[in-house]
């Protein structure tokens, strides 16, 4: 319950500025609650899924002229046209995700522009929304025959909502479901592989902000009583964007100082800069732009970052973690029988074929290492077999069946786990949340049971799991560090940990050891050989000819693409070809 | 000295990359670094060149500069680097390479450029006849070999390789390391980081070898050559090698 | 609709086109060079137009005052970081090195502001001002951002936008501008008149363009800006400096603004706002370029020219929502063919 304490905290503050509050300054909170919700999806959208949207603007008017249309020409009650506002914004918003959530990186941003745009100029443009002039007298908000009329009773209502949206996402952030979300950040390559739908998470956060902005729409259109097309422009969708950003886009009260701030700031400036400049036009938004360029100069990751390293509480609060029985295995293949099967493997970039006929066996309980010269395509065929690039040619089984082109999340499922040569962790997040990301296939809660808090049972298991396979590297002292404050190696075993937390048959180790000292490579031999102990079958890359010799059963050398050795470490150490491939021109 | 630091640290955000390494490399010699994939040895060539933030003084060419010369500068004062992956322009000519290598000499006029074209065409004449086609269809070896002929169209006192032989066919490593020893005659001193460490050591006068960011060990080249741990670590499979001959 | 009616509407929109056409190269180039979306292009034009406007009546325009502030903020914050890090000389030096030219060209404006010129000099000295603006506002707001992601480099450019929008009503004012040809003569191909202006615009992109390719492919210095967009690391290596080509790409893509402003203040009133819009459909035309070719960004320049005066003919209240709705599936389209791109393989 610690968790709710700000809110519960918020909630009072709101009570008491209710009673004490002058109207004007209850009128201006209102707005910024009524601006907070917007960013709130946006801190969700852009601070923990990385998306950027220009857009949420239009989703707003979306909400607000919805409602304003219904309720003036089919003199509809304004509480009737909520359903209907959210049900057009989640297939609106669906629809479009659909379209757009393929879009990479600025593509994507660059199309809520557009879309900004477009909406804008078709607001003003519909005829039965009013054009520029818009529409007016629309009916307050009642609820069971009480009239929101006074600005307390708005102000308690939206905050009252704003402060439900911030509970409710802080319960999705806290979830399977919410780290599936944080990792987006990193790019699909680590989500896909830990067997997350990325593209499904996307078009969640997508819909929920959508959500968030056309509820706060509809909101203002009955508070403010008349809608026109300029509070919808994509300069206030920057403006949004901002109020997400300046705050620091990673927390949720960044969203409430954000819209705090700017709105304030806004306020402030409309009375002060026409007594300096003279009046006649928006010099606020000159100034704003300027305070968002120089903020990015100065303060690029927002402001509460900034206060908290100044001020020495960077860091996650440490939680405890109960314990609970571990999660149900899948049965392990017996020892020595193949597993994985790999034969013809072919794989070019271009010109440059990285991969050419490779073909290797892996069996169960057994340490297969990989190795070879530098650009030799070790790391393609491992991409090949972890299915996050597509062979051009070859068969690929797992367990006897074929696994080609099923995708690296599929792949992950089944029981195919990999770690990366550059350490893909989610720098900000616990070691411990870090490690859950990687049991994400073992759990079934979806979005509706996080928003609700309704998956605790489950979220306990995967979590205990999750503690359970940090304490096996060895960090179990440090489960909420910061991923990122890990030095090299200790994040290297945390990846292998992420592993782990998936239940592998088949282990997949990008260059484990490198970077690592030697006393930390001696632990993670024990720790492999252990492994291997179990019953999982271990297929690394490794440079380091020591360490390989001395772990594993087999060794397959590979060569400008192609395999040119396979056996015993001892056989493989004394095969001329390996010899020639290592020593080069210089023996 | 050409190139003096000491002490000298580079971070990634909270970790750290390098840690406290000295190092000295004096006109007209070949210094290599050794050490495994992720050791810091790339981010260390980084850093001298300017193009990492790094805690510690480095003195260029006799004196400390603060503060710290930019990449541009220090190309102007005679340092260049070929980093692992060449950073060719892909879709230029070789000729355009070549000449946007001597870009900073620009002032030098047409006739100079002209010449160093001239120089490094004998030096590579393979580049020379195929000198209007775009780098990206080159070959491994000649991506190397261009790499090479651009940096020293900037005329460096100090040349810095990163893993010249790194994905090249043992025949072409063998030319490119004989280059490599060639620079000196040309009065380019050069600072080389290999993980072809035999290769590497044989054409050197002196070594260090750098692991988790430390330099671990250092000496001339022959004292590396004969030092059991080398052998055992980095010489590798060289040991079964040794064993057998 | 009859055969003259669709002639008449093909030639408006390839003179519209045009003018997107030099928009969207200017900001290919800068993004090419610098990864920045520089959504404020549009603006340059305004300047321009409003610069040329003030100059042909004999009035001080309000860019003098424009880049007198962007003078002073650029050395302020230059000395400001100089002082922080310790090396105020060094910057002291280079910022009034970046200072003397626009300078120069400001007290050139000014001085001869009250006199009445021959037509094409104030197109050249309005033209010379709103160019040397482009380095100042590239040191001011992104050289210190250089290590940011294309993202927040996005953001900026949006929130830059809407300073330069507003910097653009406080420097020139609310009312609009529009100047004589600066040739006065018609042609008719057919029944179908063209005027000078049109032609003028067609031969300014054609020339702008011819000159663009013969920079980047002949010279040195056009190759170095190139190769600093190939590859920004491979070029300094070479001593290109990002700053430098950075400043370069603005000063070009503001010299092109800066033409478009010129040609186009005669063919419809300019007002303080009306570039950002001209500069979204060179926007358009850019993506549909995918951001890197200038013969497609061309060819979707005139799609968006025809597709514009076309739309306003049948739906002269959609049409902004139809050329804005249109980047939707190009972008869909540019991002599925840049799928499949190899990773790093070590």
């Amino acid at each position: 319950m610690r968790r709710l304490l700000p809110f519960a905290a918020l909630g009072l503050a709101c009570v008491a500025a209710a009673l004490l509050l002058l109207p004007y300054y209850l009128t201006i909170l209102t707005y910024i609650g009524l601006a907070a919700i917007v960013s709130l999806g946006l801190v969700l959208l852009t601070g923990q899924g990385g998306l950027s949207s220009f857009g949420q603007a239009a989703y707003v008017g979306l909400g607000a002229y919805l409602s304003a249309v219904i309720s003036t020409s089919l003199h509809w009650p304004p509480l009737a046209t909520l359903p209907v506002v959210l049900l057009v914004s989640i297939v609106s918003s669906y629809v479009g995700a659909v379209i757009t959530v393929g879009l990479s990186g600025h593509y994507l941003s660059l199309a809520t522009i557009a879309f900004g745009l477009s909406a804008y100029f078709l607001f003003g443009g519909l005829p039965f929304a009013g054009g520029q002039t818009g529409l007016s007298d629309l009916p307050r908000l009642s609820v069971a025959g009480f009239e929101f009329r006074t600005p307390q009773a708005s102000f308690i209502l939206v905050w009252c909502i704003l402060i439900v949206a911030m509970v409710v996402l802080s319960n999705l952030l806290d979830s399977r479901v919410g780290r599936a979300i944080r990792a987006l950040k990193d790019g699909a390559t680590m989500a896909e592989s830990m067997g997350i739908d990325t593209r499904g998470s996307k078009l969640q956060i997508f819909v929920v902000a959508c959500v968030l902005a056309s509820l706060s729409g509809w909101l203002y259109a009955h508070f403010q009583r008349f809608v026109n097309p300029s509070p919808f422009s994509l300069a206030q969708g920057i403006e949004y964007l901002f109020m997400a950003v300046v705050g620091g886009a990673a927390s949720l009260w960044g969203a409430l100082v954000g819209a705090g701030l700017v709105t304030f700031l806004k306020q402030w400036l409309q009375g002060f800069l026409p007594s300096l400049i003279g009046s006649g036009g928006n010099f606020e938004t000159a100034v704003f732009g300027i305070i968002i360029i120089v903020m990015f100069q100065l303060a690029p990751d927002g402001l509460i970052p900034a206060v908290r390293r100044l001020t020495g509480r960077a860091g996650i609060r440490p939680r405890a973690v109960a314990d609970a029985p571990p999660l149900s295995t899948r049965p392990r293949a017996p020892r020595g029988e193949v597993v994985l099967s790999v034969r013809q493997a072919r794989k070019s970039f271009g010109g440059l074929v990285a991969n050419r006929d490779v073909s290797l066996d892996l069996r169960a309980g057994e340490i297969l290492a990989l190795i070879g010269p530098n650009g030799a395509g070790k790391s393609t065929f491992f991409n090949l077999v972890s299915g996050t690039l597509d062979a051009d040619e070859g068969h690929f089984e797992f367990k006897g069946s074929s696994i080609r082109g099923l995708g690296s999340r599929a792949i992950s499922r089944l029981g195919l786990n990999r770690t990366f040569q550059h350490v893909r962790l989610l720098p900000d997040m616990s070691v411990l949340e870090n490690v859950a990301i990687g049991a994400h296939r073992r759990g079934k809660a979806g979005l509706f049971s996080a928003l609700l808090r309704l998956d605790r049972t489950e979220e306990a298991l995967l979590l205990a799991q999750a503690k359970h396979e940090v304490e096996r590297i060895g960090l179990g002292d440090q489960l909420w560090t910061e991923a990122g404050a890990l030095a090299l190696g200790q994040q290297r075993a945390l990846e292998i940990a992420r592993a782990l937390a998936a239940d592998p048959q088949v282990l997949l180790l990008d260059e484990p050891a490198a970077g690592l000292r030697h006393g930390e490579k001696q632990q993670l031999a024990a720790l492999l050989r252990k492994l291997r102990d179990e019953g999982i079958a271990i297929l690394l890359v490794e440079h380091d000819m020591d360490f390989v010799m001395r772990l594993a059963d087999r060794v397959v050398v590979m060569q400008f693409g192609t395999k040119i050795a396979e056996g015993q470490p001892e056989e493989v150490q004394k095969d001329p070809h390996v010899l020639e491939a290592y020593l080069g021109a210089a023996q | 000295m050409l190139l003096e630091c000491s002490d000298l640290s580079v971070s990634y955000g909270k970790i750290a990359a390098v840690r406290g390494v000295s190092l000295q490399i004096a006109e007209g010699q070949i210094v290599t670094i050794v050490g495994p994939n992720g050791a810091g040895k790339s981010t260390l060539l980084s850093a001298l060149m300017g193009l990492l933030p790094c805690s510690g003084p480095v003195a260029y060419f006799g004196r400390a500069r603060k503060p710290a010369p930019s990449t541009e500068a220090l190309v102007r004062l005679g340092l260049g680097l070929i980093p692992e992956n060449r950073e060719l322009f892909a879709p230029m000519s070789i000729d355009d390479n070549l000449r946007l290598g001597a870009f900073d000499r620009w002032r030098a006029g047409a006739r100079d450029m002209e010449a160093s074209l001239a120089e490094v065409f004998a030096l590579f004449p393979r580049l020379e006849e195929r000198r209007a086609q775009p780098a990206g269809t080159l070959s491994g070896g000649e991506r190397q070999m261009l790499a090479i002929g651009r940096a020293l169209m900037g005329r460096p006192k100090l040349l810095m390789l990163d893993e010249p032989s790194l994905g090249l066919a043992p025949l072409i490593v063998r030319d490119i390391f004989e280059i490599i020893k060639s620079l000196r005659a040309r009065g380019v001193s050069v600072l080389l980081i290999e993980q072809n460490a035999r290769a590497a050591i044989n054409i050197s006068d002196y070594g260090y070898v750098m692991e988790a960011g430390e330099f671990v060990l250092q000496g001339s080249a022959a004292e590396l050559a004969n030092n059991a741990k080398v052998i055992e670590t980095y010489l590798g499979v060289s040991s079964a090698a040794k064993a057998e001959s | 609709m009859n055969s003259f009616v669709a002639s008449y509407l093909i030639q408006e929109g390839i003179t519209n086109g045009a003018i997107y056409c030099l928009l969207a190269v200017a900001i290919l180039l800068v993004f090419s060079v610098t990864r920045i979306i520089f959504i404020p292009q549009g603006e340059f034009v305004s300047y321009a137009a409003l610069t040329y406007a003030a100059l042909r009546e004999g009035k001080l325009p309000g860019t003098v005052g424009f880049t007198l502030a962007l003078v002073s903020v650029m050395v302020g914050a230059r000395l400001l970081r100089g002082i922080a890090e310790g090396n105020l000389r060094h910057s002291l030096l280079e910022a009034l090195k970046s200072a003397l030219l626009p300078l120069l060209v400001a007290v050139v404006v000014f001085a001869s502001a009250p006199y009445v010129l021959p037509a094409a000099v104030d197109a050249l000295l309005a033209i010379a001002l709103v160019t040397a603006n482009g380095p100042l506002i590239y040191a001011i707001v992104y050289q210190p951002l250089a290590k940011s992601s294309t993202l927040v480099l996005l953001i900026v450019s949006m929130a830059l936008h809407l300073v330069l929008v507003e910097f653009g009503l406080f420097f020139f004012g609310p009312g609009g501008a529009r100047t004589e040809p600066l040739l006065d003569l018609s042609f008719s191909i057919g029944s179908l008149p063209v005027p000078a202006q049109s032609l003028a615009i067609y031969l300014a992109a054609a020339v702008l363009i011819l000159g663009l390719f013969l920079f980047s492919e002949r010279t040195l210095y056009g190759k170095a800006l190139r190769a600093a967009a190939i590859n920004p690391l491979g070029a300094r290596l070479m001593g290109v400096s990002s700053t430098m080509a950075g400043s370069v790409a603005f000063a070009a893509s503001a010299f092109i603004g800066a033409v478009c402003g010129v040609l186009v203040s005669s063919v419809t009133t300019i007002y303080y706002d009306t570039g950002f819009v001209l500069g979204l459909k060179g926007f358009v035309a850019a993506v549909i370029g995918g951001f890197v070719s200038y013969p497609l960004a061309a060819l979707g320049a005139l799609a968006v020219g025809l597709m514009e005066s076309f739309s306003a003919f049948y739906a002269s209240q959609y049409k902004e929502t139809i050329v804005f709705t249109l980047i939707i599936p190009v972008l869909l389209w540019r991002s599925m063919r840049r799928r499949g791109t190899p990773e790093e393989d070590h």
